[in-house]
This record gives C-alpha cells, structure tokens and sequence, in this order.
C-alpha cells in the first residue's frame, strides 16, 4: 500500500482572538509498501498532526492525501494506529483489549483469541492474559497496545512515540521486537519518535521536522534497519561511525531548532 | 482552624514551656497537620484525598444520636407530642407491622409506594438513558430536548402535581408519572454527560480498527459512560423517593407517605417518624444494591 502526501497544510482556526495555528505547512511526503518511516522533531513541530492526517482523524486544509492514488476520507482498519498514551479499554482484559479490533471486524472468538495469543506471547505479556489492565505497570500497558494493533494486521502501522513510557531496557527490546516483526511481515510503518538514536536505529527513511509552522526540515535514507535485519547486533549498530556521525548531525540540526524557537 | 494572632497565642500558650518560639511551633505544627497528609500505612497511597475506613465512626455517630434521642426523651426534656422516645417508635413499628394503620398492613403500605418508585424508576431509566446517550451522540437529538428537560428539571414536584392531576385524574398514572419526571430528567442528563468519558484517543483506537459508528458507541462510548449512569441512577432513585410523599398526598389511601400524612394530620408523631425511617431504610437498602452493582460491572471506575 504507497501512501502519499501531497502538499498537505493544516491550518487550525482562530479561537478567542488568538491567531490562526499554522500547524503543517506543504508537507510532501511518500510512503512506499515496505518503508519504515520514522517522524523526528522538537515539540509542537506537528508530528502527531501529520500522523493524524494519515489515520483520517484529521483533513487537510489544503492538499492531499492519497492511499494507492484514492484520497483519504476518515479513520480505517488498514491504518491502526499506537497512541502515545496506550488508550486502552479499562474494562475488558488484556486478552480482550488485544483481540478488539478484530472482535470490531467480526471475526470468531476462537479465531481471534488464537491470533492474540501469538502476539501476547510475541510482547512478553504470557501469563496476564486475563489480568485487568488497569493493574498493568505503565510499560505493559503501552505493550498491550501494540500488541493490539499488531492483531489487526494492517498494512501501514501508525506510531505515535509508543516506547516513550518504557524503561531503557523494555524500550530497546520493543524496538527489536518491532523491527522483526517490520522486517517478517513487509508492513509499512510511520513512527513518532523524540528519541533521535531511536529514530536512526529504527528507520528506512528519517523525516526531521522543524516547528512553527511545521514542515518537513531534512530527508535521510538510512540503511541501519535492513543491516539490524540482516543479522547485525543493535549495539554493534548504534557504536558504528556512520550511525555516530549521523546521530551528531541530526542532533545538530534539532538544537539549532530549538535555539531558534527559545 | 483559626489562625492565632501573636497576641491570642501569647495568652494561649501562657502554660506552655517558655521556648522562644513556642507559640510559632505550635501554630506551625498545627498547620502542617492540615497541609500535610499523615504518613502512610502499608498498602496506602501518599496524599490520596479522604483515604480511611469510616465504618467505626459511622457506627458511633448513631449511637451517640440515638443515645441524645433516648436521653432528652427519657428526662422528660421534650413532649413526646414533639419527639416521642426511640421505644415509642419501635413500639409503634411492632404495632403497625402487626394490626396495621387504617386498615392496610405496614408491609402493604411499603409494598406499594415501592411499587410506584420502583416503577417509576425503571420507566425512567429505559426512556432515560438511551434519550440520553442519544442525546450525547447527536446534536439533533440534543437540541430537541434539552430545552424541554432543562426548563422542567428544576421545579419541584409539587408545583406541578397539580397539573398532573388536572390531566391524569387521581389514580395511579399522576403518582407514577409524577415521580417518573423526577427520576427521568438526572437519569437523561447523567447519561448525556457519561458520553463525553471515553477519552478521544479511545474512540480513535476503535475507529483505526476498523470500527463503525455504531460499534464506537457500542464499545467504547456505553462502557465508558457506565460509572456515570449508575451513579445518575442513584442520583435519580434518590428524587424518586423525596417525590413520593408528594405523589402520595393526593386521594392516595396506602403507601408510606400516605401513611406519613395521615398520621401527621391526627398528630401521630411516632408513626411520622417510624414512617421516614422506613422510606430511609428501603431508599438506603437499594443504595446498597446499587453500589454493589458498581463494583461487580465497573470494577475499573477511577482506575485508568
């Protein structure tokens, strides 16, 4: 499924005398089958915007989106998406919260009960199947979400920061974790990220965005995935001097940024 | 707490030890208590507002009052006209239960204004929570009747029993109706505002899945709004029963409040107040029920 983004502005209108918000401006952007698109940038740089312009919660106010060349026109399950706060239901358990979408896409309950088995076991989450998630640790539950798009099997998986809430550990394995299943399954992936090592490591394609208003700032391909997948260790990976070399100069940019926004 | 001045503490804190700032500490000790939460005991939260068992001082409160009760009866302080003594009316309870109060049995009595409270209550909640939920989801719908419950809900009952009986007569239709208004209009308006719970990151999630409009309000929106509408209803059911004494005044000739009216009339105090105590004792038995009901479907409320 290629995904693209043409021209896209999304302006915020005036409230209460303030001016009007100029949250994306011209965004021109393609997401092919395949590629792993990671969005970086300061706050308020219109990260989350843009994903919310992918997932249809969002229209342009200018431009367009189009999913195989048919503009976008609201939310589907062939984009779900992972919120920065996991949005769980409180009242169903973790193996209901994973197997939900495809309860919503009718299918059986054995049928989904399987397929969210596998991808409770795939998060380290075996043995709290029937724990209510509200007694889950902060990091879990940020698991069970993904998890729970995961079983949906969508074609282009939106991330916004899903491994924010994670201990430095837990985070490094989901990001393992995510890659693998990337690699296994040929999905599309966007994802936000604040992180810029993570956003190196995880990515084929690094959009950096600047604020005010936001814009895409800076295009990188990156190849240090596909070399995660082909076998290379993560810590050998991120101690290389390209992706070191890569890091400095990415991070240069988003301090220059900042000192311009402060 | 009231905030000494120097002067007031000085004369205060004469007994206290002379420390150079012996009034200040005080002062300040005391308001640190008030500022600070007490430390914790295991398996507590810091600083969770109002934390604490309350049972025991439930407990002792009512024996106090009913030791007050028995103590001003039992001296003669007040006329039993005025307030008869706590034995007086379980005298009385014993009595109506077995001979009755104008011919009906006390059991009767309760049997019936439960029937009209209780009925009125569950035509209330059926018309009142899907009004409501559709008044949440749509500005149509919400448009329509908010005007008309909102202009209703904050008259009392009895300015209107009139008119009820004007169109409905006097049988059980006013009585029922009349308390139906007063449960419908918090039921409707909890249920309205539950819709706005489910946060819009929820919501999202369920559409991103695929999910259609109706299965977003089956889902996520009713699940979400629960809590609300179970605390509406107990909010509602509470109206029912302060509707009824009302409902019950006109051409009634069983149920609690008639029984609480009459007896008023020929100054039977102690039927008055075995009477509220009943009505207290069943709307409080139900109260129980529904907060057990809280806690067995939404176990979660608060939690996430």
């Amino acid at each position: 499924m290629a995904l693209q983004i043409r021209q896209a502005s999304v302006e915020f209108p005036a409230v209460d005398g303030r001016a009007p918000v100029e949250a994306l401006r011209k965004i021109e952007l393609s997401i092919e089958p395949g590629d792993f698109t990671v969005a970086l940038g300061a706050s308020g740089c219109g990260k989350s915007t843009l994903l919310n312009l992918i997932a249809g919660f969002l229209s342009p106010s200018s431009g367009a989106i189009l999913l195989d060349g048919a503009p976008v026109n609201g939310p589907g399950a062939d984009r779900s998406v992972v919120f920065q706060k996991h949005a769980l239901l409180p009242w169903l358990n973790v193996r209901d919260n994973v197997a939900f979408g495809l309860k919503l896409q009718g299918s059986s309950k054995a049928e989904r009960y399987a397929v969210a088995e596998k991808f409770i076991a795939l998060l380290g989450l075996s043995g709290f199947e029937t724990s209510p998630v509200y007694s889950l640790s902060g990091g879990m539950q940020q698991r069970v979400g993904i998890a729970r798009a995961l079983t949906c099997d969508p074609k282009l998986l939106l991330m916004d920061e899903p491994l924010g809430a994670l201990d430095a550990l837990t985070r490094e394995r989901a990001q393992e974790l995510i890659l693998k299943i990337w690699s296994e399954t040929e999905k599309s992936v966007f994802f936000i990220t604040h992180s810029v090592e993570e956003a190196l490591f995880m990515g084929t394609k690094l959009v950096v965005m600047s604020p005010r208003p936001g814009r895409i700032a800076h295009m990188f391909d990156l190849p240090f995935s596909r070399r995660f997948c082909d076998g290379q260790s993560a810590r050998s990976i991120k101690a290389s001097g390209d992706f070191i070399a890569l890091r400095e100069k990415v991070l240069a940019i988003i301090f220059a940024d900042e000192e311009e926004a402060a | 707490m009231s905030i000494a001045r120097p002067n007031d503490a000085e004369t205060q804190s004469k007994d206290a030890p002379a420390a150079p700032t012996g009034w200040r500490a005080a002062v300040g000790s005391g308001f640190q208590q008030l500022v600070r939460s007490r430390p914790t005991k295991p398996g507590e939260t810091y600083g969770v507002p109002g934390q604490g068992e309350t049972i025991t001082l439930s407990i002792l409160t009512i024996l106090v009052f009913l030791a007050v009760w028995w103590a001003v009866t039992a001296l003669g302080l007040v006329k039993p006209l005025f307030v008869p003594s706590p034995q007086a009316i379980f005298q009385k309870f014993v009595d109506v239960l077995t001979n009755g109060f104008t011919g009906t049995s006390l059991l009767e009595h309760a049997g019936i204004s439960a029937a009209r409270v209780f009925g009125a209550f569950v035509l209330a909640c059926i018309v009142g929570v899907p009004l409501g939920l559709a008044m949440g989801m749509s500005p149509t719908i919400r448009g329509i009747f908010d005007p008309p419950i909102e202009f209703y809900r904050p008259i009392p009952p009895l300015a209107y029993l009139p008119l009820m009986i004007i169109w409905f007569g006097i049988g059980e239709t006013s009585k029922v109706l009349l308390i139906f208004l007063s449960v419908f209009a918090p039921v409707a308006l909890g249920a309205k505002s539950g819709v706005r719970s489910a946060a819009i990151e929820q919501i999202h999630a369920a559409y991103s899945f695929g999910a259609s409009r109706w299965q977003v309000m089956r889902h996520v929106i009713l699940p979400s709004a629960l809590p609300e509408i179970l605390t509406a209803m107990r909010i509602g059911i509470g109206f029912g029963w302060t509707t009824l004494v009302a409902a019950e005044m006109v051409a009634a000739t069983k149920g609690l409040g008639y029984m609480v009216l009459t007896a008023s009339q020929f100054l039977q105090t102690a039927t008055v107040i075995m009477g509220i105590i009943v009505i207290a004792a069943i709307a409080y038995g139900f109260d129980m029920v529904m907060r057990a009901i809280e806690r067995r479907f939404v176990p979660w409320k608060g939690r996430m």
